[in-house]
């Protein structure tokens, strides 16, 4: 098996190198019918075939089984890439790309891979798109070969160095370079050498590799038969270790920021409802569920009726989510809590039990089961930046959104009218009323405008968490703990609060676990708030008092 | 103890002559059927749907005629994810309704809880999801997979070439006790097959976890050891639609670190873009994507009943259609839903598994079910890589637990045994015992 593709890929190897001539069409035909038949093992002699070749006429082919687009029609067997479309599936020709006209799926089997081919796939595709004019291209087969390291990939990586012009290219290949004579170079000085080139790496799949080298088999005989070479991979070892562990504690500091903004986010409505008006809200966490419930009625509606706008229905389900679950909020104010100031347990049962009411309405009315909400293009993804750092689109773009969220509010509470008119009402009311202040009108308004914004985060959760009926309960004792914690009534506390447990959560979750981290937070919580029980930004003067 | 006895015998009286009082008439004409799964709380999201399969499954019998003549009746009770209630409402239901069996219960916390109020009162439980074992009760039949139907075959692809050969092993887990005896079990079998301690890497995480930012870099970090590394995840419930978003987000490829799950389903897949978990896997004894006429017939059934075209099926629906039906056909050939007649009655009884074989219910009180495992689709499906050749027969109590392998569960002389080291009656037992 190892040795056919070995063998497979020197050809290849050779066959680029002297320019000869490239496999005759029929052949190449017949290899990409081969893809379709049998077994997982005929098919992996199949992908090595098309690898042999080396033309890059196979990696449409190769793509479209990785991606599990290639079908093969039941009539005659032929194998073609088939793209579904409504009722039917639509088939064109892997090589060629001409129509091979519509057929419906029960007509035709999609071609099944395993993970195992998955991998071969990665590696042939590797192989057959390093000297593709794309750079991007280029660097992920780099970076595929790095991983995969086929045998005699070698001569074709030297030609494409020889080519490359891009640097950030060049250094991805020379690193791959550097791999494959790692695992196949019989001379120890050329190990040693790659070796050196490696420890510039802070790369996991550089880390894997050389700790490799010294994984010992069950008699204890080291991988690496060399003392030398094993020597130079423990100090690259260490030095690639150094560095990632760096990368690591930059990584701890953006899963804080990133758990930090998710909290601020759940919690900033609280400090509204709960800080500024004193309400214990316990069906806050269903406001968030409604805003989440909002995202999968927009986006519904745009798959339906405008799939090519997908990307925007975030942008249009945020001032929907905050109408829909203000306009609950002002409804609970003006129906149920209006009745109950000043009384905090009747209040507490109250929001409880219109919690539980909303819960079980939102699971009448769509169902127990998540909904899914699909993220769009620009929030799915990752950048890799190194060392196993990989900052996610989402994550990135809630710390942004939490952060414009909390300004805006901040904006409204110090610069508008109504937030002039909300803090004179929570400061004194009696006597913002005789000043003419409709204080009733604001209680609800204020109640709304907390609402509306944990609908808003219910939009931002809905990219990473469930949309289930349970969405809220999963985060109101946390949001209770970061108002709380920050102090209340203060929105600067809110997110301090929010941003130090986030930090302290994930420092200590690799540590401790995540079980005993959280159990610890909310133990260093309690012993907190018994010392200072007015949390960490006190609100001072009468207002407290009264 | 006394007091609750008297209690329950007071209950029972009571209940008696109610039921007497009230309905004389319709007790005649109908055999109740007991349905316990959370219809509201967390569990709500899974459980429900085998509420309807259930409704399904008497409304169609009912269909053929119903059983001994009557008509099946079933009576929906909601524990509520509550697992005290689950034990109330078990009560309830055999107490006051008189339910001639129940199908119910999805978290092993739950089935623990029920567990001493059905052999108390002697009723009859049908249990369909995969769990632990380490259990074997003479009033519970479990027809959901035992460990090793599902996690062990799991581990063995993993480490076959096909499944990658992996030699490093993590495994994330939900912390209750499923995953805790699952991995106590996973553990000991790594070490039979020469696995290290230090190439295991066992995690836990509360319920409803949402935030695998960490975890999921610190598994990408152990599997850069050198090593190929796999994970097996038995993260439970509303956690793993996070945690498979941010594997789809950090890049983990199936074909690097493949995932194998054992409570991801198709139902659980149907809240998430599952593009980027394309490879990663889940071991069951069902999966709705396989192709037998038996399968396309029950999913035909189930999306004209649910009146939803695009519904999925699952394993534990299509547990709860074995036990089901091997339970109408035990209650058929007893001639009575008398729990001791049924009992004996279902030992041997075999139905058609919609994944083709046949399912056939041991002494034990496991079923003999073939394994499949799959891999997750763009569409939300699974296609199968592997299957076993023929079906395997559920094991109560781990070979691989040292104090487990000596015990035997045989409800049949001479063992009549749950958890025995040698039979409880015939020659083994030395005489004046």
């Amino acid at each position: 098996m190892l040795l056919c593709r070995a063998i497979g890929v020197i050809l290849l190897a050779a066959s680029v190198l002297t320019g000869a001539a490239r496999a005759e069409p029929a052949d190449l035909d017949a290899l990409v019918q081969d893809l379709g038949a049998g077994g997982f093992a005929q098919k992996q002699k199949a992908i090595d075939g098309l690898a042999a070749t080396g033309d890059p006429a196979a990696v449409r082919s190769l793509e479209a089984m990785l991606d599990g687009k290639l079908y093969r029609r039941l009539s005659d067997g032929r194998v073609a890439i088939g793209a579904p479309s409504g009722q039917v599936i639509r088939l064109s020709d892997p090589l060629t790309g001409a129509d091979l006209g519509d057929a419906a799926p029960a007509d035709v089997d999609r071609v099944t891979i395993n993970n195992r081919l998955r991998a071969g796939l990665r590696a042939a595709l590797g192989g057959l798109t390093l000297l593709s004019p794309e750079p991007s291209v280029r660097r992920s087969a780099a970076d595929a070969i790095l991983k995969a390291r086929p045998e005699g990939i070698e001569p074709l990586l030297r030609q494409a160095l020889t080519r490359e012009s891009d640097d950030r290219v060049r250094a991805a290949m020379e690193q791959a370079l550097a791999a494959v004579q790692l695992s196949s170079a019989p001379e120890p000085e050329i190990r040693i050498a790659a070796l050196e080139t490696l420890s510039q790496a802070a790369n996991q799949d550089v880390r894997a590799l050389v700790a490799g080298l010294l994984v010992k088999d069950a008699n204890g005989v080291p991988a690496e038969p060399d003392a030398g070479v094993r020597a130079a991979a423990e100090t690259t070892l260490a030095a690639i270790e150094r560095r990632l562990a760096m990368w690591g504690i930059l990584g701890n500091l953006f899963h804080g920021l990133s758990l930090g903004s998710v909290l601020l986010l759940a919690a900033v409505g609280l400090a509204i409802t709960f800080g500024v008006m004193g309400v214990i809200n316990m069906a806050h966490g269903e406001m968030v569920m409604l805003g989440a419930y909002t995202t999968f009625i927009v986006q519904e509606w745009f798959r339906a009726h405008a799939p090519g706008a997908f990307d925007y229905s975030i942008l249009v389900a945020v001032p929907m989510a905050f109408v829909v679950a203000g306009a609950v909020g002002v409804a609970i104010e003006q129906s149920v809590i209006r009745f109950l100031y000043g009384r905090p347990l009747e209040t507490l049962l109250a929001t409880w039990g219109i919690s539980l009411i909303l819960q079980q309405a939102v699971r009448s009315a769509f169902g127990p089961t998540n909904r899914e909400v699909g993220a769009p293009s620009w929030m799915s993804g990752a950048i890799e930046v190194a060392g196993g750092l990989t900052l996610t689109y989402n994550r990135l773009w809630i710390i942004v959104f939490s952060l414009v969220v909390l300004a805006l509010l901040m904006l409204l509470n110090r610069a508008t009218d109504f937030g002039l008119t909300m803090r004179a009402v929570v400061q004194n009311r009696r006597m913002a009323a005789s000043m003419g202040i409709r204080t009733g009108r604001i209680d609800a308004l204020t109640f709304g405008l907390g609402s509306g914004i944990a609908g808003i985060a219910g939009v931002a959760l809905s990219q990473i968490d469930n949309v289930s009926p349970n969405l809220g309960q999963a985060y109101i004792i946390d949001s209770f703990m970061v108002v709380v914690f920050g102090g209340v009534g203060n929105l600067w506390g809110t997110l301090v609060g929010a941003m130090s447990l986030g930090l302290i959560n994930k420092f200590l979750e690799p540590v401790a676990g995540a079980v005993l981290g959280k159990i610890l937070v909310l133990v260093g919580i309690i012993l907190f708030i018994q010392k200072r029980p007015r949390g960490l930004f006190a609100l001072k003067g009468r207002a407290v008092e009264a | 103890m006394r007091d609750r006895l008297t209690k329950a015998v007071a209950a029972c009286m009571i209940a008696l002559g109610l039921t007497a009082a009230t309905a004389p008439s319709q007790a005649a004409e109908t055999i109740k059927v007991g349905v316990l799964h959370s219809l509201s709380g967390t569990m709500a999201i899974s459980e429900t749907t085998l509420k309807d399969v259930m409704l399904m499954l008497i409304e169609d019998q009912n269909a053929k005629g119903g059983v001994l003549g009557k008509k099946l009746e079933p009576v929906v009770v909601d524990p509520a994810s509550n697992w005290p209630l689950f034990a109330e409402k078990a009560r309830e239901l055999m107490q006051k309704d008189k339910v001639a069996a129940v199908f119910g219960c999805w978290t092993s916390v739950s089935r623990k809880s029920v567990l001493p109020v059905f052999e108390e009162l002697n009723g009859l439980l049908f249990y369909p999801v995969q769990y632990e074992g380490e259990e074997s009760s003479k009033n519970v039949f479990y027809t959901g997979a035992a460990p090793n139907q599902q996690a062990i075959p799991a581990v063995d692809y993993l480490m076959s070439a096909d499944g990658g050969a992996a030699t490093r092993w993590v495994l994330l887990g939900t912390d209750y006790v499923y995953p805790r005896t699952t991995n106590k079990i996973l553990r000991a079998y790594l070490h039979a097959k020469g696995v290290a301690d230090a190439d295991i890497m066992e995690n836990y995480t509360p319920f409803g976890h949402s935030d695998w930012q960490t975890i999921v870099a610190e598994v990408k970090k152990f599997a850069s050891a050198g090593k190929k590394t796999a994970v097996v995840s038995t993260i439970n419930g509303d956690a793993n639609v996070p945690f498979y978003k941010e594997l789809g987000n950090q890049g983990i490829k199936a074909d690097e670190i493949p995932v194998v799950a054992f409570s991801v389903g198709e139902e659980e897949l149907a809240g998430l873009d599952t593009a980027p978990l394309v490879g990663h896997l889940a071991a069951w004894n069902y999966f709705m994507s396989v192709e037998t006429p038996e399968n396309a017939a029950f999913i035909k059934k189930w999306r004209a009943f649910i009146k939803n075209a695009k519904r999925v099926t699952n394993d534990p629906m299509e547990a709860h259609f074995i036990g089901f039906n091997m339970w109408v056909q035990a209650v058929e050939q007893a001639g009575t839903t008398d729990v001791d007649a049924v009992r004996q009655a279902m030992y041997g009884q075999k139905v058609k598994n919609l994944t083709g074989g046949t399912a056939v219910m041991n002494t034990n009180h496991h079923l003999s079910k073939p394994v499949l495992i799959g891999e997750i689709q763009p569409n939300g499906q699974f296609d199968i890589v592997w299957r076993t050749k023929d079906v395997v027969p559920g094991d109560a109590w781990s070979d691989f637990i040292p104090e487990s392998k000596k015990l035997t569960a045989d409800w049949t002389f001479p063992w009549v045994c749950g958890n025995c080291e040698s039979p409880r009656f015939g020659k083994a037992v030395p005489a004046g015992l």
